[in-house]
């Protein structure tokens, strides 16, 4: 019966797009994942360099960054990390804030402040290798 | 409504966490999350570095020097083992998320195989470092 009284109010769309209680489907889990694969590969790359530029001078440095190989590496690992760190952060918040109205603070607040952040850090590798 | 469905129950859930200790899987599992968070806050370190090398060289040359101080090579150690963990556990996540390796001889057994890789990687990454 009441898969009948459901189905009456509920477009079967819904259901197809995989929306539950959360009013989201599978996409951040997906993105989640992406984001996943694509740091493997991405940070290993980073540690690498941070191996090997280790105690550079400044100079050493930004000629090193000033490689347009490692500068669009570099701002890949930008975005894709800080883009799993946000969901990441998302999903402890949502597990352990309880309040409704402090989680949105919070939420907004993050994605702001990462947002933010990998701006900042994008802008300040073009900076370093557009300057040549 | 029945008298005992009133009545409040005070009695832990089960697993209590205070009383129940918890087996290598559940820590693997709790500690993917909190070295979630330690690199979370390692992207401030990360933004650190670009950002100074952006800025000027007294500033980066600052940076630099408080990253080869005792107490900031202490915090590196931790970036590294927390990085190195997260990525290696990520991979077993990947892999379960294709269904495989669920069941717990596997899980109890791929939980040594994550914590030697991460590890190793942790300590290849600073000999390299410090011999090369």
């Amino acid at each position: 019966m009441s898969k009948h009284s459901d189905s009456k109010f509920i477009n079967p769309l819904r259901k197809a797009k995989g929306l539950g209680s959360a009013h989201h489907g599978t996409e951040s889990w997906m993105a989640m994942k992406v984001t996943a694969i694509a740091n493997v590969p991405l940070l290993m790359w980073l540690m690498y360099s941070i191996v090997k530029m280790h105690g550079a001078s400044h100079g050493e440095f930004t000629a090193w960054l000033a490689n347009p190989v490692n500068a669009v590496l570099m701002i890949l690992v930008i975005v894709f990390a800080f883009y799993h760190a946000v969901l990441g952060a998302q999903e402890i918040v949502e597990d352990y804030i309880h309040c409704k109205c402090l989680k949105m603070v919070k939420l907004i607040g993050q994605k702001l402040f990462f947002v933010g952040l990998g701006v900042a850090c994008i802008f300040s590798v073009l900076k370093i290798a557009l300057a040549g | 409504m029945s008298e005992s469905s009133q009545k409040k129950i005070d009695r832990p859930t089960s697993p209590h966490l205070q009383v129940y200790r918890l087996p290598l899987t559940a820590l693997m599992s709790i500690t993917h999350r909190a070295t979630g968070v330690v690199l979370i806050l390692g992207t401030l370190l990360v933004a650190a570095f670009l950002i100074s090398a952006a800025t000027s060289e007294p500033i980066y040359n600052m940076v630099m020097f408080a990253a080869g101080s005792k107490f900031g090579k202490i915090i590196l150690l931790l970036w590294t083992a927390a990085l190195y963990f997260h990525m290696c556990n990520g991979i077993r996540h990947l892999v379960w998320d294709t269904g495989a390796l669920l069941e717990k001889g596997a899980a109890m057994r791929t939980n040594y195989i994550v914590l030697m890789f991460a590890f190793v990687l942790t300590a290849a990454t600073w000999a390299c470092a410090y011999l090369f």
